[in-house]
């Protein structure tokens, strides 16, 4: 953590205190905290995580499961990792939490494949845990009863999308599918099932224990709390950051040594890029789409060059089902290196900002849906460095 | 009655089932919406986006083939933005498919080709694929031409899905995604059962069965040949859509003309070898039935599966090698013919076999392995020599000018040119088997089958599975052994159904005497090589003209057929004799999962 200032995630915390209190609290009250406090999920998409788990919660089944979504794999984030690392706990207890809320005793990480190395101190997290009591049986002596495994991921980025990483873990290739039905009502083996971010997970026992109230005291009115930032590129001081939602690009660059930046890739490859001129909108759910990535590029940058190591990355990582990212984003890419060739007309490029528009109103998945968005704002922001080279 | 949900689709407001799709719903407002990827036999996947609406309150387009109705909701199918996603999504297609519609297969019956018609295609909107990429892979009975794929994944959901083959895979990521077999090998080195049901589901040329017709043609026009041909009872009842009609409209007689007109020296019907198969395989059930029964024999194995379907044969030497046991060992009519023809036939006729070239007219794309078998030479020369489908004869017929719907009705040659109903029904799922039923049962008791007009209905139909059981009372002094004795026989179409018997045969609860397998959905009607597309109400349409033509023939047993009768009197001898033994029984091949086409 580089600022000193710790505001939810790194504040205090006692294992197992919020689970205590939401086994006291009882499914619905909790259900009813999470969503007063106006948490919006974390690993991307935003949905309201009280909503989330009270559509989970009403499904009924046999079975329900926990999903911790740590398949972190938008480029420049590493902030799920930080907390995998230094809050494992954290991460458990408010899986456990879910489990409480929706009537879930199983759940699973899903794990990056890359970040294997945490494997062994996840599981000596969750043995630590059951040790206490705050795992597996019969948790604090009541009957409640919830267990963690852990899953590896399989490498590839769309695997972190929520109906890919389920069908990986049900032992099919891990492709989005189609929605509705939502993991809520058919997930991990068919059953009601909720996946969340690390992060998201990590709010959860400051929220049962702080209560709703308290949390919606940082951010804004519809971006409650504050967010993690994985801060990479041309900036002093590179690292992750927990900021309030809302904050701006100019307050964010002020604060990690980023000053006098060309522009800012807010949330990774599949956000946006942000251009001087706009420096000072707010990062935040009614802003600029507060992705945990934060890539900072100086005045030396050839944005073309940025540009094409997105889309070289997205034609890597579409799963190559359905057909505006499959066949899209190749030609995104084509015309990228028309573009560095000097090659492609501003008639093309307008094709091209029309192709974008149609894979975002008609992919399949997020992945298709904001791929076009780096070349949608890089091209809007930079038409004459890069039509005129 | 399930819950109903009342929708809006543009300016028509109407209920429908919950879980409806949002395509479904269309059609029956009558709106029609663009598809590629959807296919109604097959699960849907959602991935071609072409059939993309707007649902109010929804931020994205949606996949109306993919969007269950669970609540109201209103929808559009006609706006700037959708028709623009459409066009984009069609254009991309477009431009990385190789197009050269002129020398494709599917010219005309494209659904891609159809698409970019409607859509007022005239150019390329992105750089596009000027050179095939990929080479061609053929096995004796199909070819995949990778150029022409547009990764819709119709064929695997068939083999996958329907057919529970699993030759094809989803190969790679992205742009580079590829339909693939297995460690890529050829489609001939595979687990591929040849059923063809890929082809009907392509909506593109990028599969398709392995056409014999230059060859064909060769000998048509050589004078030294005498070339024969056999039609099956499915092609007439669906060749005429290739030529106009509705599915479901039989053209026996005009096919018998036009098939003269093409050249062919004979034209026989391949109901005749059908009901030579029921009597080789109602024997041989009769025969392993008394040995279990009386004899406690527990080398012979019982349940007694068909054999006359060769994908489905393929599959169990490879899925279940070590039941071959269970088959029939009857080959199936096509082969039975071949080998009557150059034996029999010719020496009545005095036709030299040598010059004897064989053609068989079927709804299948299997039988061309099937004819191709090392194996299948028992008169001493390759018994068939050409496996012909359904939609090759249509292209043969066209080239040659004719109009099918312009043709006389004609009758076939004789002798070896008279079908029973019995035999005719083979061409739909449980007809085999009604066949067999119509004929055993009254061989052993000297009374005609207990159905109203003949008519076996707990074995026809298009469940999957469908069984029947039928007690036999009253037999004949020599069967007096089946006296109280309850047949029990079961029927699967499609080999997903066949691997549940198949499963249950494993784990030694399947109960049954005597079981039909048809390896494609809805029987040989069904077939891969025949007319495109298919459907479960054409399906259904093609079964109805079956079973009704069935009701006009005079002779509806295989035993009462007098050429039948004929030929043993003149040549086999009896059914299971020395001469049948040679001529018309097989031997399979064990291949497991990794198994070489062998030749
Ligand atoms: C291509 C793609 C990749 C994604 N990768 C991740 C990821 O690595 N981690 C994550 O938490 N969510 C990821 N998501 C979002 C998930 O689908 C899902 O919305 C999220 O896990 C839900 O958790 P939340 O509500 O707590 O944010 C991804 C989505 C897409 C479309
Ligand atoms: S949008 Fe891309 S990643 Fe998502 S389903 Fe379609 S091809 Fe796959
Ligand atoms: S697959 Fe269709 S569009 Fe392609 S070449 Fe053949 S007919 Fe033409
Ligand atoms: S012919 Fe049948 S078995 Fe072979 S690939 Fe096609 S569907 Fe599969
Ligand atoms: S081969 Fe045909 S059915 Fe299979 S994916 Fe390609 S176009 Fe679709
Ligand atoms: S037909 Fe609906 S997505 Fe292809």
């Amino acid at each position: 953590m580089k600022n000193e200032k710790k505001k939810i995630l790194f504040g205090e915390f006692v294992t197992g205190a919020a689970l205590t209190r939401a086994l006291e609290m009882g499914p619905e009250a909790v259900v009813t905290e999470v969503k007063a406090s106006n948490l919006r999920g974390r690993g991307g998409a935003g949905f309201p995580t009280g909503l989330k788990w009270e559509l989970t919660a009403k499904q009924e089944s046999d079975e329900k499961f926990v999903i911790c979504n740590a398949d972190e794999g938008e480029p420049g984030t590493f902030k799920d990792r930080l907390l995998l690392m230094e809050q494992p706990e954290k991460v458990l207890e408010g899986m456990a939490i879910a489990g409480v809320a929706i009537g879930a005793k199983q759940g699973f990480i899903y794990l990056r494949g890359e970040y294997v190395y945490l494997k062994k101190e996840l599981e000596e997290a969750i043995s630590s845990m059951e040790d206490r009591g705050f795992l597996g049986s019969r948790i604090n002596g009541g009957d409640f009863s919830f267990s963690v495994e852990i899953r590896l991921g399989a490498g590839a980025y769309v695997c972190g999308e929520e109906f890919a990483l389920i069908s990986s873990m049900n032992g099919y290739r891990g492709e989005p599918r189609n929605k509705p039905p939502y993991p809520s009502e058919a997930g991990y083996r068919d059953k009601p099932t909720v996946v969340n971010n690390v992060e998201t997970l990590c709010y959860i026992p400051y929220i049962v224990t702080k209560g709703a109230q308290w949390f919606k005291e940082h951010g804004t009115r519809a971006s409650t709390g504050t967010k993690l930032f994985s801060v990479s590129g041309d900036v002093k001081h590179p690292g992750v950051y927990e900021l309030e939602l809302g904050i701006t690009v100019n307050q964010l660059l002020a604060e990690v040594g980023g000053e006098g930046a060309k522009s800012v890739q807010v949330g990774g490859a599949s956000g946006l890029n942000v251009a001087e001129k706009d420096f000072d909108q707010p990062i935040c759910f009614e802003g600029l789409p507060p992705g945990g990535s934060i890539i900072v590029f100086g005045h030396q940058r050839d944005m073309l060059h940025v540009l094409k190591n997105f889309m070289e990355f997205f034609v890597e990582e579409s799963c190559g089902q359905c057909t505006p990212c499959r066949e899209g984003n190749y030609r995104l890419l084509e015309g990228v290196r028309m573009l560095e060739k000097g090659e492609c007309s501003v008639r093309y490029l307008k094709e091209l900002e029309a192709l974008c528009d149609v894979m975002k109103d008609s992919s399949k998945c997020g992945l298709g849906q904001t791929s076009p968005n780096a070349f949608l704002s890089i091209v809007e922001n930079f038409k004459t460095e890069i039509l005129y080279r | 009655m399930s819950e109903m949900i009342s929708v809006r689709i543009d300016d028509i407001s109407c209920e429908v089932e919950k879980g409806t799709t949002i395509l479904q719903a269309c059609k029956s407002a009558g709106l029609r919406i663009p598809t590629l990827c959807y296919h109604p036999d097959l699960e849907v996947a959602g991935i071609c986006r072409i059939c993309v609406v707007e649902v109010e309150g929804m931020s994205g387009l949606q996949a109306a083939c993919a969007f269950p109705i669970r609540q109201p909701i209103t929808v559009r199918t006609n706006s700037p933005r959708i028709r623009r996603a459409r066009r984009v999504n069609l254009d991309l297609i477009l431009s990385e498919h190789y197009g050269d519609c002129y020398t494709c297969v599917r010219n005309g019956s494209c659904e891609l080709q159809a698409l970019a018609r409607e859509y007022g295609v005239d150019r390329y909107r992105y750089p596009s694929t000027t050179a095939p990429k990929f080479r061609i892979d053929r096995s004796t009975a199909i070819v995949r031409d990778q150029n022409k794929c547009i990764s819709c994944k119709r064929c695997i959901r068939t083999c996958i899905d329907l057919q529970q083959v699993s030759a094809l895979e989803t190969a790679n990521r992205g742009h580079d995604v590829l339909i693939q077999t297995a460690f890529d090998k050829p489609i001939s080195e595979v687990v591929c059962i040849n059923c063809g049901q890929c082809i009907n589901r392509c909506p593109t040329g990028a599969l398709r069965s392995n056409m014999p017709n230059e060859l064909l043609w060769h000998v048509i026009d050589d004078p030294e040949k005498h070339v024969i041909i056999q039609t099956a009872p499915s092609p007439r009842a669906a060749i005429g859509e290739e030529f106009g009609y509705e599915p479901g409209t039989s053209v026996t007689g005009k096919l018998n003309a036009a098939l003269r007109r093409l050249g062919f020296d004979n034209v026989f019907d391949t109901n005749f070898a059908a009901d030579l198969t029921i009597m080789e395989e109602g024997t041989e059930l009769l025969t392993r039935l008394k040995k279990v029964l009386v004899d406690g024999d527990s080398s012979v194995r019982v349940p007694m599966f068909t054999s006359c379907s060769p994908g489905w044969v393929k599959y169990v030497e490879h899925y279940y090698p070590e039941y071959l046991d269970y088959l029939s060992t009857c080959k199936s009519p096509q082969q039975m013919f071949g080998a009557l023809l150059k034996t029999y036939y010719a020496k009545k006729t005095g036709i030299d076999p040598e010059k004897m070239v064989v053609v068989a007219l079927m709804p299948c794309v299997a039988k061309k392995f099937e004819c191709n078998r090392p194996e299948m030479s028992d008169s001493g020369y390759k018994d068939v020599d050409f496996g012909l489908t359904t939609r090759e004869m249509a292209v043969m017929i066209k080239e040659a000018g004719i109009h099918l719907k312009d043709m006389p009705d004609e009758d076939f040659d004789h002798p070896l040119g008279l079908g029973s109903g019995a035999g005719l029904i083979f061409g739909a799922t449980g007809g085999v088997m009604e066949a067999a039923i119509r004929s055993v049962y009254e061989i052993v008791t000297g009374r005609p089958v207990p159905f109203k007009g003949l008519d076996v209905t707990p074995v026809r139909g298009m469940e999957g599975i469908r069984d029947a059981a039928l007690t036999i009372e009253n037999p004949l002094p020599e069967y007096q052994w089946l006296d109280g004795v309850t047949l029990k026989v079961a029927v699967a179409h499609g080999t997903a159904n066949a691997k549940i018997l198949m499963e249950k045969l494993k784990e030694g609860r399947l109960d049954y005497h005597f079981i039909e397998v048809m390896a494609c959905p809805g029987g040989c009607l069904g077939g891969g090589g025949q007319p495109i597309p298919t459907s479960p109400e054409i399906r259904a349409a093609r079964a109805r003209a079956i079973y009704s033509e069935d009701h006009e023939l005079t002779v509806r047993k295989s035993h009462e057929n007098p050429e039948i009768n004929q030929l043993y009197a003149e040549f086999l001898g009896k059914p299971l004799g020395q001469l049948s033994h040679k001529l018309l029984h097989t031997r399979y091949t064990p291949r497991g999962r990794f198994f070489t086409e062998g030749f």
